[in-house]
């Protein structure tokens, strides 16, 4: 990488953005997504896990305080949308912010830290040939995965809350109503047309929304680390850097809400009658 | 310098930054808002406490007061009691001594009654003498001339 300096940014770049892959079943995979992902998971189930098998009725200790305000925030947020029993849907609601909250902080820690401790370890050749990317939402299959996921779930809870023949019909006969048969006849392809739509964008967008922020924040992140590449550019480089960490601490919090809040509207919608 | 160590160099001296700026700006309102909780449920659970102190201390005043009351009116029972039994022999002893005066008073009527009538009697019994012995005799007799005579039988009768 050293060798080439003129192509060393676009090199580097094409370098941090190549994911872990193995084949898996004919098909690539992404290693380092999922060890992420899972690994974070895990973090989260454990931490709270812990908190909620230790927690008092008493006066909470800071650990537990903090729990329950993540608790009580989400399940607020999921009150004031979900009208119902909420039992499965907060839950749902704060594993998939915490989960993705954990996923987007890995945006936060140093770009080259792993690379550099692979070179460190086992030498330039293997880290040339090694790639990890670390912030599992900025892999498009990780978010799709969850809003397939959730795709699913409004599917299930439409058919639960209407019926299979409600729902099916509903597809065909909403937004656009009519009287009388013919008519009705007219409208339906239309009308599951844009059931179809709405249906499929769901998942769409909430996938790409949540990719398309933290790919850009990563690639932002390289680009700036591009500038620390020149002794000339270094301070600067590390100021903007410096920079974009702290708005990222913004952004991967709004994201991680945007995406438990959507989930939870959608789900709400599952729930209502046209 | 490789440029990765050198990127790493700056990412990490970022980094440090970030931390910092977490440490001075994120960390602090996080736990503020930790304590801030802590200190309302320990309010809350201090406050429970005591409200629940003071229903007991309002069980046993409620209490003290049923009992002294029930004492007072038991009291006022007593009294009321005594009051009653006084009156009631009060009351008695006036009927007695009403029915007494009213005896003494039928007797002395009755005395002076019985005196009148003997009284009477003896002025009849008198003049029934007079009357008698006047037919016997067939004259008029003197009541004035024989008035110690008379006056004697009267007192004899």
């Amino acid at each position: 990488m050293a060798s080439e300096p003129q192509g060393g940014l676009t090199e580097y770049i094409q370098h941090h953005l190549t994911h872990d892959v193995i084949t898996l079943g004919g098909g690539g995979f992404h290693l380092d997504s999922w060890i992420v992902a899972a690994a974070l998971g895990l973090v989260f189930v454990l931490w709270f896990g812990l908190y909620a098998r230790r927690a008092t009725s008493g006066v909470p200790g800071k650990g537990q305080a903090f729990v329950e305000i993540v608790l009580e925030f989400v399940d607020g947020q999921v009150k004031d949308v979900f009208h119902g029993n909420r039992s499965f849907i907060a839950p749902l609601a704060l594993t998939i912010f915490m989960w993705v909250f954990f996923m987007n902080t890995m945006d936060l820690i140093p770009l080259d830290l792993i690379g550099s401790a692979v070179k460190g370890v086992a030498g330039e050749q293997v880290a040339h040939n090694t790639h990890f990317r670390l912030v599992p939402t900025a892999d498009v299959n990780t978010t799709f995965a969850m809003s397939i996921s959730v795709f699913f779930l409004i599917i299930f809870y439409s058919i639960k809350a209407k019926g299979g023949w409600g729902f099916t019909k509903e597809l065909f006969t909403a937004p656009f109503h009519a009287h009388g048969i013919v008519a009705k006849t007219l409208l339906a392809p239309f009308n599951f047309f844009l059931n179809l739509v709405e249906y499929l964008s769901k998942p769409v967008s909430l996938a790409m929304r949540l990719f398309g922020n933290m790919y850009a924040g990563e690639l932002v992140f390289m680009l700036i680390s591009g500038l620390m590449m020149s002794w000339a550019t270094f301070v600067p480089g590390v100021l903007v850097n410096a920079g974009w960490a702290i708005f990222h601490i913004l952004i991967i919090g709004l994201q991680a809400f945007i995406f438990m809040v959507l989930t939870v509207v959608y789900l709400a919608m599952a729930h209502e009658h046209h | 310098m490789d440029i990765t160590y050198q990127s790493l160099l700056g990412q990490a001296l970022s980094f440090a930054i970030l931390i910092w700026f977490t440490a001075k700006y994120i960390w602090p309102p996080l736990t503020k808002a930790i304590e801030q909780r802590q200190l309302k449920i320990a309010e809350g659970l201090s406050a429970a406490e005591r409200a629940h102190a003071e229903l007991r201390d309002a069980d046993s005043k409620v209490a003290a007061e049923i009992k002294a009351a029930r004492q007072q009116s038991s009291e006022i029972i007593d009294r009321a009691q005594q009051q009653a039994n006084q009156i009631l022999d009060k009351a008695r002893a006036d009927a007695i001594a009403e029915i007494n005066r009213l005896k003494a008073a039928a007797q002395d009527d009755i005395a002076s009654m019985a005196q009148r009538a003997r009284e009477e009697l003896r002025q009849r019994v008198g003049e029934l003498a007079v009357q008698g012995a006047s037919k016997i005799v067939q004259r008029e007799i003197d009541p004035s001339a024989h008035k110690a005579l008379l006056d004697q039988l009267a007192a004899e009768i």
